[in-house]
């Protein structure tokens, strides 16, 4: 039994390149760019690529690379060009949010907050046109938009940080820096500053569905690893023809805990719980300054705070 | 009844680890074996002197009740039931109850004929349990380094702990453990994405096959890990997110008394860029 727990791929067939399908009409081509890797193999897919760019994804790429050199380049000018303390104070440099005295205004001294505000419109540009990848790949391989709204759901909570929550609150300096321990520092002083973010509610769902999604992915992981020899992993011809490996999956948890999921709908469950975890999170940032002032007063007047 | 319609077929005897046929039954949905038992004896008195705790403590809010650890006065020894005894009889009734639940889960994967990988799976969360309310206070010399049982209580006690070591968030361990949970979330999320939009493609479509869930990852992101790798993948990354878990704290007070912000001093003094 120790021999086939199924953690390896232990006999790697090497063929020809997929090139997969080629549904969809307006698809400009694909880069014929592939390459296999065994260490890969040995846990998933030995092949990469091939890659697809199309505009989106060129012009996405441009915009992330923009942003990152201007965040890069601040933090290299900062440390007077020297390439050495670079990386020996990368971890503390920082492209920081605009000072509190240009409000939302949009053009400002550029090291004053101009370049942040820059290197924000350039990376909230690269995102969206990525998310357009994303969508405009799955339409045409005629595939469903699930994956676009979990991302939709992510790209929420990038803007509630650095767009939405800065513009209801009229500064530019209410968003989150560019940089390692900065944006700790900034995630650190938003919760002592409107009074321990473990009293605010949202926080507390977006924890549970972070903390639920890794249990999930566990009990799940595990769960189509442990029925594998019966061809668990093929999860999308077992949704449509239920075979035994669905069966004693479901029977796992049904005799474990007296209730059980089916192939399709842990499927559900997952993306459910991982995009609850950006928008409950977003909201509960959102509120934050906005309308509650102190989530520890809050939850004292909500009879859950305890002086 | 709680009988799906195939499963009739599968509900047969063996398998068990202790008691052979004597507990091979089931009740309802639930199967029972010798751990079943077990679990259902530690979980009733855990939850009992839990009640007893609020009892003697004086709210029934369940936002404020707390079960609290012994003071650090006590060291390792047995406390008081008023002062921190409960909490150390809830704590060994979890751990029986943690343990048989997952002694009990291999019984019905053997039943099964299923791989162990849930059941180390959850072992796993249990080490972690065990790492806060025993490896750590044990190293440390006092059970009341524990976590109190309580809603708010527990988030208090994270809280404070966090700031006692300077600022939790610069903790290499912490910062990989989040990244972890992080990256587990985001990779749920597109695995449970991708399977949805390959059978839901969208009124009149055909259901799609596992080639375009590869084509779709590796025209969107160059590549795809594969419907057997991805479950590998998740259950890597969600274990990772509680063994990392579990070291940040298990680290901070047995290996580091400091602040961890000084911590990365020792970064900042590396030859090769020091000043």
């Amino acid at each position: 039994m120790a021999d086939y727990q199924n953690i390896f791929t232990q006999v790697q067939v090497r063929g020809h390149t997929d090139y997969g399908v080629t549904e969809g009409t307006n698809s400009e081509p694909r880069y014929n760019l592939t390459a296999t890797s065994h260490l890969l193999g040995r846990i998933g897919d030995a092949q990469l690529g091939p890659l697809y760019l199309g505009w989106s994804g060129v012009a996405s790429l441009i915009c992330g690379f923009i942003a990152i050199e201007i965040i890069g380049l601040n933090m290299w000018a900062s440390v007077g060009w020297d390439p050495i303390k670079f990386f020996g104070q990368l971890p503390w440099l920082s492209l920081d949010a605009p000072l509190p005295e240009h409000g939302l205004k949009l053009f400002m001294p550029l090291n004053e907050g101009g370049w942040w505000l820059m290197a924000g419109m350039f990376l909230t540009a690269s995102i969206l046109l990525w998310w357009v990848r994303s969508y405009r790949r799955a339409v045409s391989l005629g595939m469903g938009t699930h994956v676009c709204w979990a991302f939709a759901a992510a790209i929420w909570l990038y803007l509630v940080l650095g767009l939405i929550r800065p513009v209801m609150m009229g500064s530019w300096s209410e968003a989150v820096p560019f940089g390692i321990f900065t944006h700790l520092d900034w995630t650190n002083n938003l919760s002592l500053v409107y009074g321990n973010f473990f009293y605010n509610p949202f926080h507390m769902l977006s924890i549970v569905f972070l903390y639920g999604s890794a249990l999930l992915f566990a009990m799940h992981g595990a769960t189509i690893l442990a029925v594998g020899r019966y061809g668990g992993e093929r999860e999308i011809e077992q949704i449509t023809d239920r075979g035994t490996a669905s069966e004693r999956a479901a029977l796992f948890w049904r005799w474990t805990m007296g209730f059980n999921a089916s192939m399709e709908s842990i499927h559900r469950w997952a993306w459910w719980f991982a995009i609850l975890c950006p928008i409950t999170g977003g909201i509960g940032v959102l509120l934050t300054g906005t309308v509650v002032d102190n989530w520890f007063l809050w939850g004292a007047d909500n009879g859950f705070a305890r002086f | 009844m709680a009988l799906l319609n195939f499963e009739r077929k599968y509900r047969i005897r063996g398998g068990t680890l202790v008691g052979g046929d004597m507990f091979d039954f089931w009740v309802g949905p639930f199967y029972v074996g010798f751990f079943g038992v077990t679990a259902l004896f530690f979980a009733f008195l855990g939850t009992a002197l839990i009640f007893l705790g609020a009892s003697m403590e004086g709210t029934w809010n369940p936002w404020l009740i707390s079960i609290d650890p012994p003071p650090i006065e006590y060291g390792l020894q047995l406390a008081p039931m008023a002062d921190g005894g409960i909490w150390q009889l809830v704590t060994i009734c979890a751990i029986g109850a943690f343990g048989s639940w997952a002694l009990r889960e291999v019984e019905i994967s053997r039943k099964l004929g299923m791989g162990l990988h849930v059941p180390i799976a959850f072992g796993v969360a249990v080490f972690a349990y065990v790492t806060l309310v025993v490896i750590r206070p044990f190293l440390m010399g006092a059970w009341g380094h524990g976590f109190p049982y309580g809603i708010m209580s527990h988030l208090d006690w994270v809280s404070n702990v966090g700031y006692s070591y300077g600022n939790f968030h610069y903790n290499p361990a912490h910062m990989v453990a989040i990244t972890f949970f992080f990256t587990t979330t985001l990779a749920l999320s597109m695995h449970g994405g991708l399977v949805l939009s390959a059978v839901n493609p969208g009124r009149g479509k055909t259901v799609k096959t596992p080639e375009h869930e590869n084509v779709f990852f590796r025209d969107f992101i160059g590549y795809s890990v594969g419907t057997l790798g991805i479950h590998r993948l998740g259950l890597f990354l969600a274990l990772s997110a509680g063994i990392w878990s579990a070291i940040c704290i298990v680290i901070s007070g047995p290996l580091y008394e400091g602040s961890w912000i000084d911590w990365w001093d020792g970064w900042k003094n590396l030859a090769i860029w020091r000043v």
